[in-house]
Order: structure tokens, then sequence, then C-alpha cells
């Protein structure tokens, strides 16, 4: 296998540390990350999915443990530096953009992501043109519409924008917030398949957390379900192409005795 | 005509305020940083003006030592908020107390007459015509050209991170930008231009006052809202200019009032009113409409 792209050892984060209230939402999560792993992540409701999301971003400090980054220790670095790395889709469409900018604007903004930003023009003609090419991907027809207000644009299509935001500078991470979770089913299952068309057009390295065990199994070529703050589960390759929704509850739905460990019981075939 | 008679007074104290309503524009609308260092940081380049004018020093420096300042006292504001934590609105509340104190200590006492020094006004004052017609003007351009590097800046990488900034700060720092710096930046521009309006009246009007900056804040939101009401600021060029054309607006209704009646006395009373009307008045709508919603600037 090739070099890792991350590698989380020893994760720990404890939220009203010393309180009553004192939450281990990670508990030493090790993982490394390949260049071109597809990961989808799974857990009930406080397995701490958006945790360990949360921490990769630089949200959040974890209270103990290491990540490294290319062989560079990013532990402690805050949210605006790790976007040097990593690019964040988030569950809320509108979190995703600024609303009383144009779309052309959002799109210059996330294309300096992580870089150096000073006082050139900010929507250039070139990049105007570029722009106006990247959105035909979308087929949404935001391509005419570079000058309006993306506060303008509905939820699926500020998804949709986002998306594409995320993935025009070509992070070294992608990371997917159960993305699709606030949209319809239609909307969503196209945001969906937007996504797959990305990730494989630009071989993006990306992990993305859904409450769908069906998406889960369908995307990406490696699983990981978390459970307690911790790994429970992690299948790639061969061995998640074959497994189904079924065995997996059959193998931990028991086990954990947790009836919130998967919300798709209704979704089975 | 009463109208034609407060014309060029509106238009002089208009522009020489639109500064003001340019920097709380930044602020309130751009940073979405209700900042109240303004009430300070306009009669701190007041102070620095009339006391570096009557040091001897060149009045063009002057100015530029006056903004200078008020971009200092922005930037310590944007601080006690970034990295201090101090809520935003006592964080200005902090910084305009305590420039009471240092504008004192800079002029060495409570004012400061300017009516026999050169100023960056004297030239035009010689000049063979009504004094307000070559001010109006030098405001004029002078205005223009700030509007117009403001717009600029605002469509910069940095310009637009820092819209971002007010706009959507998760995103934009997901994004990269480190919006504690761009929120101190673009406070001590804000004050910076604020300052730069309290050195031009202090020059026009003949002398600085420590207490000129009373209601600043007020009158420049009342400039904004009526600027607002009558351009839609959709964009930012269009911010900007709401900006303006609301301080000229709001200063022509105020010399309105004045001349026909109103106590001078009474006149940051009457502002005030303005502005809870002005922000009452959709409050007021929905509350006959069953819903009532709390509403901030």
């Amino acid at each position: 296998m090739a070099e890792s792209i991350i590698t989380l050892s020893g994760i720990t984060k404890i939220f009203n540390k010393g309180t009553q209230d004192e939450k281990r939402a990670l508990d030493g999560i090790d993982l490394e990350i390949a260049p071109g792993d597809f990961i989808t992540v799974i857990g009930s409701n406080g397995a701490g999915k958006t945790t360990l999301l949360n921490i990769i971003a630089g949200t959040y400090q974890p209270d103990d443990g290491r990540i490294m980054i290319d062989n560079q220790d990013v532990t402690k670095a805050p949210d605006y530096r790790m976007a040097g790395y990593v690019a964040r889709v988030f569950q809320d469409p509108t979190q995703g953009t600024a609303a009383k900018m144009t779309i052309e604007e959002n799109l210059s903004l996330s294309e300096l992501r992580g870089k150096r930003r000073g006082l050139k023009w900010g929507v250039t003609r070139s990049r105007r043109k570029r722009y106006s090419e990247v959105l035909k991907i979308l087929d949404l027809g935001l391509e005419n519409r570079l000058k309006q207000d993306v506060g303008l644009l509905s939820g699926g299509q500020r998804q949709s924008l986002t998306l594409l935001m995320a993935t025009l500078s070509l992070p070294r991470l992608l990371l997917l917030d159960e993305h699709t979770a606030a949209l319809d089913p239609r909307t969503a299952d196209k945001v969906s398949e937007l996504t797959e068309m990305m990730v494989a057009e630009h071989n993006l390295t990306t992990m993305m957390v859904t409450h769908n065990m069906n998406q889960a199994l369908h995307y990406g070529n490696r699983m990981i379900m978390l459970h307690q703050g911790r790994v429970q589960m992690d299948v790639s390759g061969e061995e998640k192409q074959k497994l189904t929704v079924r065995e997996v509850i059959d193998k931990f739905g028991k086990t954990l005795k947790d009836e919130t460990l998967l919300t798709c019981e209704a979704d089975l075939p | 005509m009463v109208i034609f008679s407060i014309l060029p007074i509106s238009l002089q104290q208009g522009l020489a305020y639109a500064l003001v309503a340019l920097g709380i524009a930044l602020t309130f609308r751009v940073l979405a940083f209700p900042d109240l260092t303004v009430d300070g940081s306009f009669p701190l380049g007041g102070a620095v003006v009339a006391r570096l004018i009557v040091g001897g020093v060149d009045p063009t420096l002057a100015v530029i030592g006056a903004a200078a300042a008020g971009f200092i006292a922005g930037c310590l504001t944007g601080i006690l908020n970034t990295r201090l934590k101090i809520n935003s609105l006592l964080a200005g509340i902090l910084m305009m107390t305590i420039l009471y104190s240092v504008n004192l200590r800079i002029m060495g006492r409570a004012n400061i007459q300017l009516l026999d020094s050169t100023t960056v006004l004297t030239f035009m004052e010689n000049m063979d015509v009504a004094r307000y017609i070559p001010i109006i003007i030098f405001f004029f351009i002078l205005t223009v050209i700030i509007k117009v590097l403001v717009d600029l800046f605002l469509h910069t990488e940095y310009g637009m991170a820092m819209r971002a900034t007010g706009d959507n700060e998760t995103m934009i720092r997901s994004l990269g930008v480190n919006t504690d710096n761009a929120t101190v930046f673009g406070l001590g521009i804000s004050n910076a231009l604020v300052a730069l309006s309290g050195a031009l009246v202090a020059q026009d009007q003949g002398f600085s006052d420590v207490g000129m900056g009373i209601g600043m804040i007020v009158a420049g939101l009342a400039s904004i809202i009526i600027g607002e009401a009558l351009i839609k600021p959709r964009t930012v060029f269009r911010l900007t200019l709401a900006a303006i054309v609301g301080s000229l607006f709001y200063r022509f209704i105020i010399s309105l009032g004045l001349r026909l009646g109103l106590a001078p006395t009474d006149l940051k009373m009457a502002t005030g009113l303005m502005v809870i009307l002005a922000l009452g008045i959709p409050a007021f709508k929905k509350a006959r409409e069953g819903k009532i919603h709390l509403r901030g600037v």
C-alpha cells in the first residue's frame, strides 16, 4: 500500500472535561488514510462521526493523540491552517457558501483555499471564464448566473455548488459531512451522483460521513463504523464490495445492542 | 426658499461626515461587527490633527497621522474582541471610553482652536468665492476617491475574504482565512476613515473638541438606514454609495429640522428616535401580522 496521506494515532476528544457532563466523543482513534481512498463513515448518533471530521478539519483540537499529514505534525493546527490540506462540505447547505456574495465570488473564495490572499483582483476575467466552464458540469444552468447572489439558489443548488467549490482546488482530503442529509430524496440522489463523479474524475481522497447504510456500502472502497468513539469495524476492498446491509446488521446490530446504531432497517431491500 | 438656503451647509456637512457612514457600513454591514469605537475614534482624529497642526506639523501629514491613529484604535477594539474574547459591543464601548481620556491627553485640554492655524482647508478659504464652494468640491472629490478605493479593496482577494468573514465565518475559515486577522484589519480601516472624517470636521469647524464624537454612531447608523432605504445595497458599489447618499440626506434633514425650530440640544434625541423608528417599523408591521421578531442593526 502506498504511504498514507493522513495518519491519526490515538486521537481522543473529551467534551466538558471535568464536569458531570463529561463525554468521551473520540476514544483513541487510529486511522491511516491512503491516497485515493474513498472512505465512508457510519455509526449511530453520538458515535463520534462528526467530531472525527471536526478534528481532521481543525475545528477542534484533540485532547490526546497525533495527526500527521504528509509527514507534518498538524495536531494543533486550527481550521484555517488545515484548509491547506482539507476541503469540507457541511450538512447544512447554507454553511458552505457565502449567501450575500455572488456565485463567481464564492468560487473565487474557494479556489484560493489555503493560499495567501493579497490585493490582487478577486474575480479576474480568466477565472470567470473557467468558472462558467466548470459550472456546466453541474447541469444547473448556474454558468449563466455567475453574478447572482448565492442566497438566491435552492438548497440542492447550493450544495452542488459547495461540492464544486470543494473539489475545484484539488484538496489532499475531501470531507463530506452527511452532505446530502438535508436535501429532499431526489436532490440528494443527484448530489450523490455528482459526488461520485467528481471524486472519480479527480481521484480525490475522500471521507464521507453518512447515516445511510446503503450509501455507505455503495460508495467508496473502504468503510469504517464508529461506536462510542472507537473504530468498531474497518473493511475495505473486496471484503467491502461483498458486504450487505443485512450482514452488517446481523453482525453488529446484536452484539452492540444499540437500536440507534443503524437507522436503515426501513431501507432494506 | 428654506431648502435652497440649507443646501450648502447640508452638502458640506453631509460630505464631511460621509466617511463616518462609510466606516460604519464597513463594520456593521460588511463585517457584521457592531463597532462602537466610532464615538471615540472620531474625536481622536480631531485631537491628533489639532495637536499636530498646532505643534507645527504639515497639515497633510497631520491628517494622515489622524487616520493612522484611528486605524490603531480600531485594531485594538478588534484585538479585544478576537484575542481576549470580549463581546463585540463591550469591546467597542471599552475602547470608546478609553479614547476619551486618550483624546484629553493628546490635546492637553478639552479643546484646541484651529482658526489661526494653517490647515488643509486654508488655501481654499483664501479663494475669491464663498468659502463653502471649494470646500464642498474638495470633500466631494476626497469622498469619491475613498469610496472607489474601498469598492476596489472589497473586490480584491483579501477584501472578498473580509466580506465572507461577515457573511459566513465558518465557511471562510474552512477555506483558510484567519478571520480574527480579517476582523482586526477591517475594524482598523473603518476607524481610520472615521478618524479621517474627525480630522476634516475639526479643520472645517475651526476647532477640535473632546465631546465632538458623542452620538456619532447613531448619526452614522441613521445615515446608513436612510441611504439603504433610497438605494438597495445589493452590491458593494451600492452599499458604499448608500452610506454616502444617506449621510447627505441625514444632514439635510437635520439642517431642515434646525431651521424649522428644532432645538440643537434636542438633535441627538431626534436622531435616536429616527433610528428607532426606522428599525422599529418592520417589527411593528410583523407584530400586526401576529409575528414578533427582535431586530438588530
